[in-house]
């Protein structure tokens, strides 16, 4: 029961403080959960794979995976009412009384100010990503400088140059490069053991 | 026409799109248009538009701001909840029997295999995301500053997100009042 309690208190903050939808999420999944000890680094990563390659937007299916990980099936369920609840309030309340001003231009602004820091901390979670996947480490603080190359493991490093030319350069779809990776990793890690 | 607009037939059309949408909330949005400003008609285009800024510009997930929006445009707040759960709903069940099937094969090698493989594309994913969200703003040295504030506070000190969040909004209140007579105006932008 304190286990829901406090899965429904990090989930409403993680949906009160996800501004800009989706990406937002991972930082504060990164501060809440793996901050205090109910989820790890990776699992993190994996739930972002995953996310790709099921249906519905990225917020429940994290809420959900986290929730279930965490406590079961009722942990997934109260978890996901957890974070779209600060959204119905404040959207239902806008649309009650505010609708004809969805074009506040102060609240436009601080939204607008907010996406270099929302950014910024989207890339914080790229590396939190990396450093588990390339160096086998959990935190920044484990990280060293003076093994940044020869700590790095070179085969996840070619995956990810290889998948961020996939991205970047020929626009190939997320889906499409974790499946990709998926059975590229089974063959050569699972099959062959590199 | 009223009686189409049932709170069955919303609940049953945002099931479809929360159930067939890949790729998370950028996705839905033109599903959302096609549905209930194509096909339906229930909805101008011009507010459904409007639902979509509203959506990008408070807190949460876009497609469940949107779908809320919707539901409660149709149906005051039965139409919100009941168009907030069909779109919730898939989600939370097919990714109850994920998390499930993960927790009992991750550890096999051949599993393990494809996750290592997985986790390193996830992180060219992530770099490629924030990329793209710095095109609009990489120019600015303001943002800049407040790009690599941000994620040197949350990368070297490990601040907690939500601090940061807040620091900045109380920082934005501030400077965008000051800045709101010269700076141009903006429009939502990609996620």
């Amino acid at each position: 029961m304190t286990q829901l309690l406090l899965m429904a208190w990090i989930f409403f903050k993680i949906g009160l403080f996800s501004i800009g939808g989706g990406y937002a999420m991972l930082p504060l999944i990164n501060s809440e959960l793996v901050g205090y000890g109910l989820m790890t680094a990776v699992e993190v990563t994996d739930i972002v794979a995953v996310s790709q390659i099921t249906p519905g937007p990225f917020a429940i299916n994290a809420a959900t995976f986290a929730g279930v990980k965490t406590a079961g099936l009722p942990g997934g369920v109260v978890a996901t009412a957890a974070v779209v609840l600060p959204s119905l309030i404040i959207t239902t309340l806008l649309a009650r009384y505010f609708f004809k001003f969805e074009d506040n231009i102060i609240v436009r602004r601080v939204m607008w100010g907010l996406r270099p820091v929302v950014t910024g901390l989207i890339a914080s979670a790229a590396v939190l990503a990396a450093l588990p996947a390339l160096y086998g480490i959990e935190s920044f603080s484990d990280f060293r400088w003076d093994t940044a190359l020869s700590g790095l493991d070179i085969p996840s490093a070619v995956f990810a140059l290889l998948s961020g030319i996939a991205i970047i350069k020929f626009k190939r779809s997320p889906v499409l490069i974790i499946l990709a990776a998926g059975i590229a990793g089974l063959l050569l890690f699972g099959v062959f053991g590199v | 026409m009223a009686e189409r607009r049932s709170l069955l037939r919303i609940f049953l059309t945002m099931l479809k799109i929360g159930a067939l949408t890949f790729g998370g909330g950028y996705a839905m949005v033109p599903l959302f248009r096609e549905e209930f400003v194509s096909k339906n008609g229930w909805i101008s285009d011009e507010d459904m538009l409007n639902m979509i800024a509203l959506s990008q510009s408070v807190p949460g997930a876009i497609a469940v701001n949107c779908s809320i929006l919707i539901g409660y445009r149709l149906k005051k707040l039965r139409g919100a909840l009941v168009a907030l759960s069909g779109v919730v709903l898939p989600s939370l069940i097919v990714l109850t029997a994920v998390t499930y099937l993960y927790t009992a094969v991750r550890d096999n090698p051949y599993v393990a295999g494809a996750l290592r493989g997985i986790r390193a594309a996830v992180v060219a994913l992530l770099v490629s995301a924030f990329l793209s969200f710095m095109k609009p703003f990489y120019k600015d040295a303001v943002s800049m500053t407040a790009f690599f504030a941000a994620f040197i506070l949350s990368v070297v000190f490990g601040i907690n997100s939500i601090y940061i969040i807040l620091g900045a909004m109380a920082f934005g209140v501030t400077a965008g009042i000051w800045r709101v007579r010269t700076a141009p105006p903006v429009k939502g932008g990609k996620p």
